[in-house]
């Protein structure tokens, strides 16, 4: 793979750009592979990139039924943050905001994270005392947030109106390396990243079926034909369901709807992310100048990526009684993507009841900022059958009732 | 947007007059039934692309309770019917049938 570099810039402009070559190769899928990942969204990729990196596992395949990236991971957000309460969701989620601090010079492609702080208002008491609770928790697990004045809040975000009419902005937890990233360049850094060590990225190709011999797996049935594999990780999100029907066993998941949209783009008004989860309402500024706003989830169960337009409805409502200014600005592009959510809204890193089949699902609505640290973990599961990020993240947690009592996917884009 | 018919009053209801409330159908198994029925029973879904029977409420309107067969990969609606029995009755399922003729209740 040629290096991405102010050099290889100048070298191409010299030659008019004919040098570039493809960032990942599109292969014919071989009979058989150490490991097979159905999935090629962030996590699927992740957990590929740190199989070949940390572990030495470079005979895989990542088999995606569209496009690479078109999952939630090219539908999200894009917000990173990891200033949650429990220490399971804390370790995780900051080894991966860690990790996104130097993915651009580890996978060389620019995924343009953008540690510009992330900012959790608090509109009323309960909410003062929660984030004071978790920027306390934080100091302890080694996160570094606090908690914040109103009047700071409106130095650091000038255009939030602080004074609102039902809830007055209180103060914030404010995680100043929390940030956004570029969504596709983060699978498209680690496809290319995966195709250089060898592995084949399958595209177009639906995994229809898992093979299965004495409770173990030995390979999926492909719209490409059939792949014998020794272990399979299923990282699909919204189908995850489907997937685990496919493979013979239930998941604590349910697939709903989660919506987000971007407005026009707008000369720069706000250098920083902010949450507002009492009125439910997101909204970042992209390097193309548009609000990125996030909406909330459905309630029902749903496959289509289309939500509720009474959703929208209400998001944008709120944000225009914390923005003022956006109040007469166009949206743009409106879209949904299908979330997978768990029984108590926190991921599932485990393994299955099929010897040699893995899961990584329930990221919900907030998985985006853990691709990094999700794909680590799970790549340590595959490998060595134990991960200690992982661990309190099994499937068991719903038998055994030791669940993560955190709401990190509340039903909302984050 | 959804719209559902209320069995009860009849109304047409649009899905913000409604309160979603999970699967429909499921057995319910308490205290003295084994770890794994009482964990699938708890959170374990079959979680359907495709038919689903589910519970609603018309919370803005008579309050009551009652059942929906969907399709949650189209969104098309077969029928609602009272939440007073443990399977979907027979007129639903021969609706489901004439648009899903694959399809069989298991
Ligand atoms: C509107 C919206 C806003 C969000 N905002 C944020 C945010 O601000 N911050 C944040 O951290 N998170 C956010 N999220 C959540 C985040 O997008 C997801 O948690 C994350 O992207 C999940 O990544 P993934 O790799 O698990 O899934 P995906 O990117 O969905 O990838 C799964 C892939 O599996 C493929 N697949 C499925 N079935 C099969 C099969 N049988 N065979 C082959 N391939 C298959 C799919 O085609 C898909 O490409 C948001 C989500 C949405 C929808
Ligand atoms: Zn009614």
């Amino acid at each position: 793979m040629r290096r991405y570099s102010a050099f290889a810039i100048a070298r191409e402009a010299a030659r008019h750009h004919l040098g570039w070559e493809r960032a990942w190769r599109s292969p014919t899928p071989k009979p058989r592979y150490d490991a097979v990942i159905v999935g090629a969204g962030g996590h699927g990729l992740a957990t590929a990139y740190y199989l070949g990196k940390n572990h030495g596992i470079r005979n895989v395949a990542v088999i995606e039924k569209g496009w690479l990236g078109g999952g939630n991971t090219g539908r999200n957000t894009t917000i990173i943050r990891s200033n949650y309460l429990q220490d399971p969701s804390a370790a995780i989620y900051e080894k991966a905001r860690s990790l996104y601090e130097t993915l651009s010079q580890d996978l060389n492609y620019n995924v343009m994270f953008s540690p510009r702080g992330v900012m959790m208002l608090a509109q009323t008491e309960h909410e003062i005392r929660g984030y004071q609770r978790t920027a306390h928790a934080n100091a302890l697990q080694g996160v570094a947030t606090e908690f914040i004045s109103p009047r700071r809040v409106k130095e650091l975000c000038p255009i939030i109106n602080i004074d609102g009419p039902r809830y007055p902005v209180l103060g914030a937890l404010w995680q100043p390396r929390g940030g956004t990233a570029r969504h596709d360049a983060v699978a498209w850094g680690y496809a290319r990243a995966c195709s250089d060590m060898g592995m084949d990225i399958i595209q177009q190709t639906e995994v229809t079926g898992v093979r299965r011999e004495g409770g173990r797996v030995v390979g999926v049935d492909t719209t490409k034909g059939h792949i014998a594999c020794d272990k399979l990780g299923i990282v699909v999100a919204g189908h995850s369901g489907v997937m685990a029907e496919r493979a013979g066993f239930r998941l604590p998941i349910e697939s709903v709807a989660l919506q987000a949209l971007v407005s026009e783009p707008i000369k720069p008004v706000m250098d920083v992310v902010v949450m507002a989860n009492t009125v439910h309402g997101y909204m970042s500024q992209s390097d193309k100048g548009e609000m990125v706003i996030g909406g909330g989830a459905d309630g029902f169960n749903n496959y289509t990526q289309r939500g509720s337009f009474h959703h929208v409805e209400e998001t944008v409502r709120a944000l225009i009684e914390t923005f003022p200014i956006i109040s007469r600005l166009k949206m743009l592009r409106w879209w949904g993507g299908i979330v997978d959510m768990t029984g108590d809204r926190s991921p599932i890193i485990s393994k299955t009841p099929v010897e040699g089949v893995f899961v990584n699902c329930g990221w919900g609505t907030g998985g985006f900022k853990a691709i990094p640290g999700s794909g680590w973990a799970m790549a340590e599961l595959m490998a060595k059958g134990h991960s200690p990020l992982a661990d309190a993240f099994s499937l068991s947690r719903f038998r055994e009732g030791r669940f993560i009592d955190e709401s990190v996917a509340a039903g909302v884009a984050h | 947007m959804l719209v559902l018919t209320c069995p009860y009053c009849g109304v047409a209801a649009c899905e913000t007059e409604l309160a979603p409330g999970g699967e429909a159908h499921l057995k319910r198994f308490g205290p003295g039934s084994s770890d794994e029925d009482f964990e699938a029973y708890l959170f374990l879904r079959p979680n359907v692309k495709g038919v689903h029977f589910e519970r609603w409420r018309h919370a803005m309107g008579c309050g009551k309770w009652f059942l929906a067969a969907r399709d949650t990969a189209t969104l098309e609606v077969f029928g609602t019917y009272r939440a007073q029995t443990s399977a979907p009755p027979p007129e639903i399922v021969a609706a489901i049938q004439a648009k899903r003729p694959d399809w069989s209740l298991t």
